[in-house]
């Protein structure tokens, strides 16, 4: 269940990272392959320092990661939580398919003595 | 008896749809929405059992639960209902509750109708969810992402899988 594998702050975290298409956007494009702050910034009609501040709220996330290598920022992709945000969907289905295999269960049950009685 | 599940995610509204058919009349599937005794028995996992502390199933009613999780810790949460016909439609928010149990507005919230229709004595329950929170289009275009991310995660899968063969 959503609830109890991540927690609330870390959801919410999250939600706000991939709220914005610039930073889906990076996302999509450090899944493919590693890439520099700078390599990223040529992309978009934003300042560096926007780019900059996109790539540190994914990273607060834990979307993405961040090293240096001499004097280039290198944003990776951190595939356990993009997973971990697939999971989100998942678990979404998991939890009505579950849902509805115990209400077929209910309705399976043999009618009680009370059921259908007059008012 | 077993409960034919179909779902799918709309690209365009960006909502969820969940499908399940069952061997009862539309009457007694509303039941179990409708009676908190047998609402608590399938609305948490057998893991992390829901409990009914308020349902008020009117329209503009509000319900308040919680689930209880292994170690006797617990989940609260919350229902709004919006809209009520009965044995056929119902529309609901539900929440996230804080620990007094009131509705925790920082939390995501979904909205959900409720569909039922009812063929040959068989009743179709249509579930279509939407996610909800105070920055409702934040959490839509979240939704957008993750199901862009999934195509990302099969052709990572697929690469990973090759390289595994060789």
């Amino acid at each position: 269940m959503v609830a109890y594998t991540l927690s609330r702050d870390e959801i919410d975290r999250l939600f706000q990272a991939l709220a914005d298409g610039t930073r889906r956007d990076i996302v999509s494009r450090v899944i493919e392959r590693e890439q520099s702050v700078s390599a990223l910034a040529e992309r978009y009609d934003v300042s560096f320092a926007a780019v900059q501040k996109h790539v540190a709220v994914l990273e607060r996330a834990a979307l993405v990661s961040k090293r240096r290598l001499g004097r280039e920022q290198i944003v990776s992709s951190n595939i356990a939580t993009i997973s971990t945000a697939q999971d989100l969907l998942r678990s979404w289905e998991e939890l009505w398919q579950a849902r509805a295999v115990r209400i077929a269960a209910i309705l399976a049950e043999p009618a009680k003595t009370n059921e259908g009685k007059e008012e | 008896m077993t409960a034919n599940i179909e779902h799918t995610l709309d690209r365009d509204s960006l909502s969820f749809t969940f499908t399940s058919d069952f061997d009862a009349p539309a009457e007694r599937v509303w039941q179990v929405w409708e009676d908190p005794r047998q609402l608590e028995r399938w609305w948490g996992p057998p893991s992390w059992p829901a409990t009914f502390d308020r349902h008020d199933f009117v329209p503009g009613g509000e319900s308040r639960y919680h689930m209880t999780g292994p170690n006797g810790e617990t989940a609260p949460g919350w229902w709004v209902t919006t809209s009520i016909e009965p044995h056929s439609r119902l529309e609901l928010r539900d929440g996230f509750a804080d620990q007094s149990g009131e509705p925790d507005p920082s939390m995501p919230e979904t909205r959900m109708t409720m569909t039922l229709d009812e063929q040959d004595g068989r009743t179709r329950m249509t579930l279509v969810s939407k996610f909800a929170n105070a920055d409702e289009l934040d959490k839509v275009l979240a939704m957008g992402m993750v199901d862009g991310m999934t195509e990302a995660m099969e052709q990572i899968e697929g690469i990973l899988a090759s390289t595994l063969k060789r």
